[in-house]
């Protein structure tokens, strides 16, 4: 029946090309709409995974524990507990493969049947267990929050935090379950009066809902804290991008937490924490009326609870008083008396240019809670051994009406390669990024900032080279990235100005340290030049003027002297590493960006 | 011959004055120092009545300190080098110098440029030639072919050899690295010396030099002291003009013509000896471009470069108003001809037209 009539439609069409007034009546776009739907977030995220951070296996890896490991810190900070979390990989395929590592036979598993390479890396599936002791979840929220895309807490305050959308972690969950078929795991205790909670939990991806496979009540000895656990396809290595550098970087800026970690070929390492204190916790602030579009400034408008336009907005955003409201009014030539829900779109557009024409102080900045020169410095000796070492924490700036911080250290020499390209590590909120290097605003201004007069050399458009390793951290309210994924920092002049001022501040200390060095190295050079090459002076001299052996000596020891006389006493620094632990040293990043 | 072996002689008592003054200033406790004229242009001064580039005073010191030491070693043994040669009536060719370093440990060259670098600097710091040094250059010193007869020497027997230069056929006679010794009979009423090999294989192969009644030399780019020096003793000694056929450009006019004309900066020092004052300029100049209308290549960056360093910076430049005039409507047109582009007018053009054109008519030259 319904082949017929789809026949008689096309019959139909092809008449009213003819005569194209009778279309009128019956328009394409009925037809049209017959097919359009919604479109749950869900099912978008199916078909374009690469937008949140899965593209491939091994990022799909590397995402998920990340996504873990932030909620658990977020949650552990906002709760005021010093963060303790372990992280454990298991690799569930029949046979695990696990680059290099396999091959020595370091895993439990070798006794299993030996398969083609093809096949092997076809079934990469692990399982991943984040356990945190931060404060739980309550029963009720425990699906939405790991089973429905977009749903959390950070989204509409503007505060310092990790995550951002609340798309994270249920995005890993969506991910196993279409990679396994198997749903995520959930244990969750908000204290000791509570019971702990047992969730099993699949999304439906058609109407972004979560859907209870099974839930019960079971015994759990933490007092309080989550643990998720999840099956997914993915790739493990050791070196590069991978999930052993994320943490070991996540260390290195989160100087007050311990991680637990086991990799798949069950070595574990634990990161303890150099300071017992937690960072100043970040306040959640109004947004400041420069950073606020159009768009969002009708959304706000209309969701207000104030009766009139000024005081919407001395409570709707900071930095905002009645003078300045009443300003804002007049630059917009509106009534401060209208009532916000009755704007028009045209009046809205006024206000919004009223608030551009208007001066207003920047927006508060200790809502943001930077690590400390003293502390980053800290832990990067800790972690990297190197020569010299230096910090810069910049002063709060402003971006677009929202605060950001800039901090920059850098650790020299040691035995890092002096070949090739420094290493840079790039933070935002206390978070690696270890993707999309080339686009990201803190490359942007490494490569932008003159090397060579601190010491490090450089050719054109690239980053410096030398054995040196540099860190560079963003600590804002909203961090810009450039997608979903948060791997890259958009490029605002603000930010990259900031970068660029902290990176210098840090390249004149190194360059002392570097210049000092340098001529230390060359005088010594030149000693050696003097001992090595007065021989021949004084062989040639006593063959062209037929010379006793007595003489040469002679001139040998006169030579020394009235060349030495030139240079002083020889200076030597001394390298302090006293601070360094093994265990904790960074791998340099060899596939940096080999998928970009 | 008589001449060289004297100065030979001369050499040992000049190396052996510099090694002990530096010996006597270590004694003193002082730094010692070579000191050698500056090699370059700016130390120069062209007076054309001597014809040649002489030297200013200005010298180079090289004090021994940490950062001189290594050279100044390298600097005494090739003295050493030298003396052990000229003592045993020997020679050694610059890239064999390079090699007996290797036997100097740390003291060794790395690159025969730097060993060629230490034995320039020997040269002029005794003002002698480096021949007489015992240190022979490997190029070749050009070729010759027309209405001349070399006499020479069996290396062995000593007795005469008579080279007659007609008689190479197609090929040509290849003058040696030393001519102090040759003598000449000629009737030839010029020498032609010309930039490229390709040229004169064209003139060789027509026998332009039986007709024109000359001598051809091959300069084969900047010619060669032997070559230069050679030329010198021709044309004085048989007292014969020397015209230079060279490409309209830069190079052709500074590097070849000017260095064969007058010397060169860098070896200012034996300039006197190795150059042609007498040569005159019959090549292809910026005029000759517009008037044959020859096919034509953009000036090069290093062109432009050349043409505004000689200007700004050659006394032999700056003494003639006609090269001046030359070189600037030459960096004016932005073009460059070479000799071969004669051949657009028929492959023997240069030979039936321009050639005796140019020779007919004194004021189509440049001095």
């Amino acid at each position: 029946m319904a082949k017929r009539k789809k026949k008689t439609r096309k019959k139909k069409t092809k008449q009213k090309t003819a005569k194209p007034a009778a279309r009128k009546s019956k328009p394409i776009a009925i037809e049209l709409a017959k097919k359009q739907r919604e479109i749950s977030v869900a099912e978008f995220f199916e078909k374009n995974r690469h937008l949140l951070g899965f593209d491939n296996k091994k990022k799909a890896l590397l995402t998920t524990i990340k996504e873990a490991v932030d909620n658990a810190l977020d949650a552990c900070e906002d709760a005021g507990v010093l963060p303790e979390i372990s992280v454990e990989i298991i690799n569930m395929s029949p046979k695990p493969e696990i680059k290099k590592e396999t091959d020595n036979g370091q895993t439990t598993l070798t006794e299993e049947v030996k398969k083609p390479a093809t096949q092997i890396s076809n079934g990469d599936r692990f399982r991943v267990i984040v356990e945190d002791n931060g404060p739980g979840i309550v029963k009720k929220q425990i699906p939405n929050i790991f089973a429905k895309l977009l749903y959390g807490s950070k989204f509409h305050t503007l505060k310092q935090s990790r995550g951002q959308q609340g798309i994270g972690i249920s995005a890993a969950a969506l991910y196993g379950q279409l990679t396994t078929g198997r749903p995520v795991r959930i244990v969750s205790r908000i204290s000791p009066k509570h019971p702990a909670h047992y969730y099993e939990l699949k999304i439906n991806t058609k109407t972004n809902e979560p859907q209870i496979v099974k839930e019960n009540e079971i015994k759990w000895d933490k007092e309080h804290g989550t643990k998720i656990e999840l099956d997914l396809e993915g790739t493990y290595q050791k070196a590069g991008q991978s999930v052993d550098n994320y943490l070991k970087q996540t260390a290195i800026v989160n100087p007050h937490v311990t991680l637990i970690y086991t990799n798949p070929i069950a070595e574990q390492s634990v990161f303890s924490r150099v300071t017992e204190l937690l960072p100043k916790e970040p306040k959640a602030i109004k947004p400041h009326p420069y950073g606020v579009e159009l768009g969002r400034l009708i959304k706000i408008l209309r969701d207000t609870r104030a009766h009139s336009l000024s005081g919407f907005l001395q409570t709707e955003f900071s930095r905002v008083g009645s003078g300045t409201a009443k300003q804002i009014c007049e630059n917009a030539a509106l009534l401060p008396t209208l009532k916000p829900k009755t704007l028009s779109r045209e009046q809205a557009e006024k206000l919004y240019e009223g608030i551009q024409k208007t001066r207003l102080i920047s927006p508060p900045t200790d809502c943001i809670s930077p690590i400390g020169a003293e502390l980053l410095e800290k832990s990067l000796k800790k972690e990297l051994k190197a020569e010299f070492y230096c910090a810069v924490s910049r002063p709060p700036a402003v971006y677009r009406g929202n605060p950001f911080q800039i901090e920059v250290a850098c650790a020299y020499g040691g035995e890092q390669p002096a070949e090739g390209t420094i290493t840079l590590l790039r933070f935002a909120n206390r978070v690696p990024l270890l993707y999309q290097q080339g686009a990201c605003a803190i490359t942007k201004s490494v490569v932008g900032t003159k090397w060579s007069p601190y010491g490090l050399n450089q050719s054109k458009r690239s980053l410096p080279t030398g054995p040196c390793t540099m860190v560079v951290h963003i600590a804002s309210v909203w961090v810009p990235f450039t997608s979903e994924s948060k791997e890259a920092i958009a490029h605002y002049p603000e930010i990259i100005k900031e970068i660029k001022l902290a990176l210098q501040e840090c390249g004149r200390k190194l360059s002392s340290y570097i210049h000092k060095k340098k001529k230390i190295i060359a005088e010594g050079k030149k000693r050696d030049y003097i001992t090595t090459y007065i021989p021949y002076v004084s062989s040639a001299l006593r063959e062209l003027l037929k010379l006793k052996a007595a003489d040469k000596e002679k001139i040998e020891k006169l030579l020394k002297k009235i060349l030495e006389k030139k240079r002083g006493v020889l200076k030597d620094i001394k390298v302090d590493v006293s601070e360094f632990e093994e265990e904790f040293a960074l791998e340099k990043e060899e596939d940096e960006e080999k998928e970009d | 011959m008589k001449k060289k072996k004297t100065k030979s002689k001369g050499v040992l008592p000049k190396i052996k004055g510099i090694a002990n003054d530096i010996y006597k200033k270590i004694l003193k406790k002082k730094q010692p120092e070579l000191v050698s004229p500056l090699r370059s242009l700016t130390n120069v001064k062209y007076d054309p009545k001597d014809g040649y580039f002489e030297l200013l005073g200005k010298k180079k010191k090289r004090t021994l300190t940490a950062g001189t030491v290594k050279t100044f070693a390298q600097t005494l043994k090739m003295m050493v080098l030298s003396k052990e040669l000229v003592e045993q009536d020997d020679i050694a060719t610059k890239r064999e110098a390079y090699y007996v370093s290797k036997n100097w440990k740390e003291a060794r060259f790395n690159t025969q440029q730097e060993s060629d670098t230490v034995i320039d600097d020997v040269e002029s710091m005794m003002i002698v030639n480096r021949e007489q040094l015992g240190f022979i250059p490997e190029e070749k010193g050009g070729e010759v072919a027309g209405k001349l007869i070399v006499i020479d020497q069996d290396p062995d027997t000593k007795r005469k050899l008579k080279i007659d230069c007609t008689k190479f056929g197609s090929g040509a006679y290849s003058i040696p690295i030393s001519v102090e010794h040759l003598k000449f009979e000629t009737n030839a009423k010029f020498i032609l010396a010309i930039e490229t090999a390709g040229m004169f294989q064209r003139l060789v192969k027509h026998k332009y030099w039986k007709k024109a009644n000359c001598i051809l030399v091959s300069m084969g780019g900047v010619p060669t002291r032997a070559c230069r020096r050679f030329i010198r003793r021709l044309s004085e000694t048989k007292k014969i003009p020397v015209y230079a056929f060279t490409d309209g450009d830069p190079y052709g006019y500074f590097n070849i013509y000017r260095t064969l004309k007058v010397g060169s900066g860098n070896a200012a020092h034996i300039n006197e000896y190795f150059c042609v004052p007498k040569a005159k300029f019959i090549g292809i100049t910026p005029k000759d471009i517009e008037d044959y209308k020859l096919p034509t290549h953009p000036l090069k960056e290093i062109d432009i470069k050349r043409a505004k360093d000689a200007l700004k910076n050659d006394p032999f430049v700056q003494h003639h108003k006609e090269w001046q005039k030359a070189i600037k409507k030459q960096v004016a047109s932005k073009v460059r001809a070479e000799q071969q582009a004669l051949a657009k007018h028929g492959l023997n053009f240069v030979i039936s037209d321009y050639l005796p054109k140019k020779l007919k008519n004194p004021k189509s030259w440049l001095p």
